[in-house]
């Protein structure tokens, strides 16, 4: 089979975000989406931090402390692009204003319960941040994640075991092997990479999928 | 006459008490206060809570307050970071109490502070962790966690123009938290790169009116800007 790699995660991801879409891209994977997003298409990127109209990395030299993206590196500004302050920020996410959020996880659960923020160990730190407001509150939550642990496991779970950030939030989830959307009924492959079977990826992710009728 | 600016940061931060809670404005670096938390470093209060929205980066800024011992309580909504050493050692040696909240819970409940609300629900952290032994409401068909305002004795922001009554304005993506700080806080004190005349401020550009700033100290910008 042939698994993708991140950069190719993200432009699959990326290649169904929709013209006149407003965005947020989690930290970590999901800001790979970024640079993958197709030309010609006029897509808005939000930032946590009262940014919508986010740019691409500035170019050396051209840094800006004043400017920065959610995960706190050097940002641009597009033409076009507007500031805000943190309440006017989370009230576009809560409110239902952002089309799509894209988040990276741990684990999603068949039931579309999403786990990315804490692995509940004793010793370490939680933190949060926007994430528990972004699965509540865009109208469309993707999570872009490896399909397996580095151990293997399937992180595709019948119940999450970490720490939940929100309950019945996934909408749909893009791995390095295959797209499936979480229904009422449970998770249903849209889509498997080249040269894997519906057979091996069920076997792979040990909890029971769906086929989707026009699924390869 | 009306004049809120103040001659340094020490001046405007000489009457914190030990135990004050502040909120201390800034995402990361940007929008830090960095000349008023070094003043407030240097004036000693301590036993502080503090409101942010990380537990410092580096060894600068918040960083260097709470790695001093003078933070009691954070609340934050991301305190672990690459370089949050000072916070970590601290959290771990049971010296510092975290109070972690979800970033967008944190803005409303400080907006909910200067906005005069008692309380109000949000559906962000129902069935988490962090709503354990909250109380919840089904409201049509959602359920949602009962919230309570964060009110601070002091906001420290940056801004970064200024006029005598304390109108506002920012730069880029440095306000963040000021704007809803500025409100939320019984003294709000504010370091800004420029101060200017009454009417200089475009009246329709003013973001935090003068109303929710009590001092203003001009501080020579040393942060790095794009030509």
């Amino acid at each position: 089979m042939k698994k993708l790699d991140h950069k190719q995660i993200a432009a699959r991801v990326a290649r169904d975000i929709p013209e006149g879409a407003y965005v947020n891209l989690g930290i970590g994977l999901p800001t790979l989406v970024a640079d993958q997003l197709p030309k010609g298409r006029e897509i808005i990127l939000h930032s946590e931090n009262g940014v919508l109209g986010l740019g691409p990395k500035p170019l050396p030299g051209q840094e800006d402390d004043d400017m920065m993206n959610a995960g706190k590196e050097p940002a641009t500004l597009v033409t076009g692009g507007c500031f805000f302050h943190h309440a006017d920020s989370f009230a576009m996410i809560r409110g239902r204003h952002l089309d799509v959020a894209v988040l990276g996880a741990f684990q999603v659960s068949v039931a579309g319960d999403l786990a990315n923020w804490h692995t509940g160990g004793a010793d370490a730190i939680p933190a949060v941040g926007g994430a528990m407001d972004l699965a509540v509150g865009a109208k469309k939550v993707i999570v872009m994640m490896e399909h397996l642990t580095k151990k293997g496991e399937s992180k595709l779970v019948e119940r999450c075991t970490y720490p939940i950030t929100g309950a019945r939030c996934v909408n749909r989830v893009y791995t390095d092997l295959a797209v499936l959307d979480v229904k009422p009924d449970g998770l249903h492959v849209v889509e498997t990479v080249e040269g894997l079977s519906f057979e091996e990826l069920q076997r792979l992710s040990g909890v029971p999928l769906k086929r989707l009728a026009s699924a390869a | 006459m009306m004049n809120k600016l103040v001659a340094s940061p020490e001046a405007a931060l000489a009457d914190v008490p030990n135990g004050a809670t502040i909120m201390i404005g800034g995402f990361g670096n940007a929008g830090m206060p960095s000349a008023l938390i070094d003043a407030l470093i240097a004036q000693g209060a301590r036993d502080l809570t503090i409101v942010n929205n990380n537990a410092g980066n580096a060894d600068a800024g918040l960083a260097a307050l709470i790695g001093a011992k003078r933070v009691r309580k954070i609340l934050c909504s991301f305190p672990r970071q690459a370089d949050s050493w000072h916070f970590d050692r601290l959290y771990r040696a049971g010296e510092i109490e975290l109070e972690l909240v979800p970033q967008g819970t944190l803005a409303e409940r400080i907006r909910a502070a200067g906005a005069g609300i008692g309380a109000f629900f949000t559906p962000t952290a129902y069935g988490t962790k962090l709503a354990e032994g909250k109380e919840t409401r089904r409201i049509g068909e959602r359920d949602y966690v009962l919230e309570y305002p964060i009110h601070a004795d002091y906001a420290i922001i940056k801004a970064d123009r200024a006029d005598r009554w304390g109108n506002l304005t920012y730069r880029l993506s440095a306000r963040n938290f000021a704007p809803i700080m500025a409100m939320a806080a019984q003294c709000t004190v504010v370091q800004v790169r420029e101060t200017v005349e009454l009417g200089a401020i475009d009246p329709e550009v003013v973001v935090t009116p003068g109303i929710f700033v009590k001092r203003v100290v001009k501080v020579a910008a040393t942060l790095k800007r794009a030509a």
